[in-house]
Formats: structure tokens, C-alpha cells, sequence
């Protein structure tokens, strides 16, 4: 548990003056859950993306899982084949059914045949508890069932490491609850992950680590104990304030 | 059909101002011998349009998505390169174009030391779909540039490469809206063709010209070719409409 999974050090980013990320520094043991939340343009979902190379840092260096993430495509698809995503907007293939966005990953990019990676995609189908679903297209599926089609085909990768970069902002209040779930089983089984989110009653049951950002930079972290107990910065205060009084 | 003899109508009206006062439809009436037989030698242009047209499409659609994918390209080269294509060939007049392909290319080989014939077939089709290929690139570009960035992204978080991810990705999708304008392209193509019969292919322009030469009835055999062109044109957009069908209802599921 105590291995590091993923290490930030000094990390910066820049798009063209503006300063998005100053110097994020930020250690991630295998098995541990990170909950980073802020204000939006805070630069959380591009740290995210950051980690998994869809954006390019340009000051500092990433390492995931002992490989650095440099420009050499290698590292890029190493670092890729470890590290799962799941976006706020799905981003479902809507002109494939959901069987074959979960066997498309494993079929092209991992080499298996179509009966291994279709018994692997019916395997996470049922840990998201939607199996009756394989047939259909995204487009015929609900909001939650559309996010936890895209948990199941992150993990049909088998990634050390699962990023979430806002996966419940776009659902139905009533949907939410289906995605955090799978997510809190996820992490009570040893997965990794980084999630960006502003559901903070998530973020208190699993997060070992509460990160708040704000104007590219870390400004408070800590454990949800002491994070929403006690929040040192006035930022941080204000922000908890504003999204914990409904 | 109606609908067809009424685009005819303006035409009919145009030639009635001719100077000959009267029609000479007889030169194509296909119940007396010599019109059959001069109905017969202008559809026979047919296949060669239809070939020229089909080859020349084909080879258009495949160049035209390599010389799209750099204009799509983060470096400013690949970009820079698929301009001065696009902008170049597409600026091109298409009868200087067939010159310069059936006469200047021919010489321009034989300097390099090759015999490299071409014909005034191959002449036309490489011509059709040099030229026609800059408007394919350009249809493809705004094609792909229309499906969502978080396609691409998370294709490549699942470990596809970037001709997987236009593979299964991306050009199954750009392709459904790809389909109209590429299919307007195929009937200019159909169309254009037609210069072919400059450097002597005996297409359907071609033999409408010959038969006008010998006939002195260019109204009423021009006539004719118009309805050549417009029943090819009806089959193609038939065929893109099924076409369009199939992919709309495949999106459906």
C-alpha cells in the first residue's frame, strides 16, 4: 500500500500566458483514493488530464507508476495502458453498442480475441450492474447507466489507476447516486483513483486525501477529517461554506 | 418523370426563338431507322461517363482523405502542406488541368527517362480526380473537425492509436455527414466529365458533338444529353438517399 503510484513534482502548465497550474506537487500511493475539489478554472481537470497525457505539462515532471510521462509516445501508451478515465460527458462511442465500446480498448489495443475481451466486457457489465444493457446503444440508455457503461470500459483496461474528472456533473440528481455507488465499490476493492467532484458526502466516505485548488495552485489538503473539520485557509473555508450550506 | 420534362420546359421556349423556326426532333426520334440509330450512338457514351466518373470518384475519396488527415495534423507542416494542396489544385481550371495531365505529363516523364503513355481516358480520370480531390479533403476535414473532441480523447484512454481511433472511431461517425456533400461532389464529377470529350473520349458529350457536327440539330440532340445527365444524376441521388437510410437507421440502432 505504500508504493507510489503517481508522483507530480513542481508541476506547470501554461496555456499561452495564462498560468494554469503552478507548482503542483502531489503523491499518490497504489491503492489510495484523492478527492480534489475547487472552484471552476481552478485547474483540477487539468491536472487530471495532466496525468494522462491529454494535456502536456511543460515544467516538472509526472511519473505514473515509476515510468516519467515525456513527449516519446512510448511513455505516452505505457503510461496510457495503465491509467483509466471517465469523463464528465461520458463520451460514449454512439455509433457502436455497449458491448463493443467495452471490447473495442481490449480487441485493438491489447491484442485479445472477440470471445476473451466480450467475456471480460460482460464481467464489468455486471460489476456496474447493467448486463441487460450490452445490446443497446448509448444513446438508449439513461445518463447513469451511459457513466457506468464508461467506468465498465475504463476497466476492461485493467488500469492501476482510475482518473474521474467530474463523472457525476452532468447526470440527472436522481443518477447520481447509481454512479457514486459503483464508484464507492470500486474503492472499496483497492482500486487507485484521482476523482475531481464537488460530492462531498462521497468525499467523505471514501477519500484518504482532500485536495483544494484554486487559481492553478494546491492550496489546502488533508484528511476529510481535518479537511472539512477544520479547513485552515479562508479560501478553503469560503468554498466548504458556500458548497456544504443546502 | 413529370417533374423531369418540366425542367425541359425553358429550354423548349429558348429554342423557339431560334432562328431555324422549326424543330427537328425527328434526329432523335427513336421510331424512324436513322434516329434510332443516332439515339443509339449517343447513349452509347454512357458507360464511358459512368466508368470515367466511378474510377475517377473512387480515387478522389481515397486521396482526398490522405490529403485531409494533415490539415487535422498539431504540426504547422502537415498543415502548412495540406494548404498549398487544397488551395493550389482546387484554383485550377479543370480544362488547363486536363491539358496539362494528358500532354504535359506524358513529356515531363519521357524527360525523366520513363515512356509513361496516357490515354485520354486515364487523362480524364486522373485529371477528375486530381482536381476533385482538394473538394473531398476539404468535405472530410469539416467532417472530422464536427465530431466532439472527447471521441478522440477518450479512444486514445483506451489505448487506440491515432489511425484506430480514426478507424473505429471517428470516421464511422464523420462519415454519415460526410455522405451529402461527398455525393454532390460525385455528381459534379458526372458533370465535369464531360470534358473528357476535349481530348477525344467518345463519352456522351463527345458523341452529342460529333452527331451535332453531321446533324446541324444542336437543340434538339443537346436536349437529349441534358436528359442523359439528369437520369444518371436521379440514380445517383437515389442511391445516396438509400445510402443515407441505411447509416440513419444503423445510428438508431
Amino acid at each position: 500500500m505504500s508504493e507510489t503510484a503517481i508522483e507530480l513534482v513542481n508541476v506547470n502548465k501554461w496555456y499561452g500566458t495564462f498560468h494554469v497550474l503552478k507548482d503542483i506537487n502531489l503523491s499518490i500511493k497504489t491503492g489510495e483514493k484523492v478527492v480534489i475539489c475547487g472552484p471552476s478554472g481552478s485547474g483540477k481537470s487539468t491536472v487530471v488530464r495532466c496525468i494522462n497525457r491529454l494535456e502536456e505539462h511543460q515544467k516538472g515532471t509526472i511519473n505514473v507508476d515509476g515510468v516519467e510521462l515525456t513527449n516519446d509516445p512510448k511513455s505516452v501508451t505505457a503510461i496510457r495502458s495503465d491509467v483509466g478515465m471517465v469523463f464528465q460527458s461520458f463520451n460514449l462511442f454512439p455509433h457502436l453498442t455497449v458491448l463493443e465500446n467495452l471490447t473495442l480498448g481490449p480487441i485493438k489495443a491489447r491484442g485479445l480475441t472477440k470471445s476473451e475481451a466480450e467475456a471480460k466486457a460482460m464481467h464489468y457489465l455486471e460489476r456496474v450492474h447493467i448486463p441487460d444493457q450490452a445490446k443497446k446503444r448509448p444513446g438508449q440508455l439513461s445518463g447513469g447507466q451511459q457513466q457506468r457503461v464508461a467506468i465498465a470500459r475504463s476497466l476492461c483496461m485493467e488500469p492501476k489507476v482510475l482518473l474521474f474528472d467530474e463523472p457525476t456533473s452532468a447526470l440527472d440528481p436522481e443518477m447520481i447516486s447509481e454512479v457514486l455507488d459503483v464508484m464507492v465499490e470500486l474503492a472499496q476493492e483497492g482500486m487507485t483513483m484521482v476523482v475531481v467532484t464537488h460530492e462531498m458526502g462521497f468525499a467523505r466516505k471514501v477519500a484518504d486525501n482532500m485536495i483544494f485548488m484554486d487559481a492553478g495552485q494546491i492550496v489546502e489538503q488533508g484528511t476529510p477529517d481535518d479537511f472539512f473539520g477544520a479547513p485552515r485557509s479562508p479560501r478553503c473555508q469560503q468554498f466548504l461554506s458556500q458548497i456544504l450550506q443546502h | 418523370m413529370k417533374r423531369n420534362l418540366i425542367l425541359l420546359l425553358p429550354l423548349l421556349a429558348l429554342a423557339g426563338c431560334s432562328s431555324s423556326s422549326t424543330w427537328g426532333w425527328y434526329v432523335i426520334n427513336p421510331m424512324t431507322a436513322s434516329g434510332w440509330v443516332n439515339v443509339k450512338f449517343l447513349i452509347s457514351g454512357m458507360g464511358d461517363t459512368i466508368l470515367i466518373s466511378v474510377i475517377a470518384a473512387v480515387i478522389s475519396i481515397v486521396l482526398g482523405l490522405i490529403v485531409a488527415l494533415p490539415g487535422l495534423a498539431k504540426s504547422r507542416g502537415w498543415r502548412m502542406a495540406n494548404r498549398v494542396y487544397v488551395e493550389l489544385v482546387r484554383s485550377i481550371p479543370l480544362l488547363p488541368m486536363l491539358f496539362w495531365v494528358f500532354y504535359g505529363l506524358p513529356i515531363i516523364f519521357r524527360e525523366m527517362g520513363m515512356n509513361v503513355p496516357i490515354d485520354p481516358f486515364w487523362g480524364a480520370v486522373i485529371t477528375l480526380a486530381l482536381s476533385d480531390s482538394a473538394f473531398t479533403a476539404e468535405i472530410y476535414r469539416a467532417g472530422i473537425q464536427s465530431i466532439a473532441k472527447g471521441q478522440t480523447e477518450a479512444a486514445q484512454t483506451i489505448g487506440l492509436n491515432y489511425l484506430q481511433t480514426m478507424r473505429y472511431v471517428i470516421l464511422p461517425q464523420a462519415i454519415r455527414r460526410i455522405l451529402p456533400p461527398l455525393a454532390n461532389q460525385f455528381i459534379y464529377i458526372v458533370k465535369m466529365s464531360a470534358f473528357a470529350s476535349v481530348i477525344g473520349m467518345q463519352e456522351l458529350t463527345r458523341r452529342a458533338n460529333e452527331l451535332v457536327v453531321t446533324e446541324y440539330r444542336p437543340l434538339e440532340i443537346y436536349s437529349l444529353l441534358i436528359l442523359e445527365y439528369l437520369i444518371l444524376v436521379l440514380f445517383i441521388s437515389a442511391g445516396v438517399r438509400w445510402l443515407e437510410r441505411r447509416m440513419g437507421s444503423d445510428e438508431r440502432g
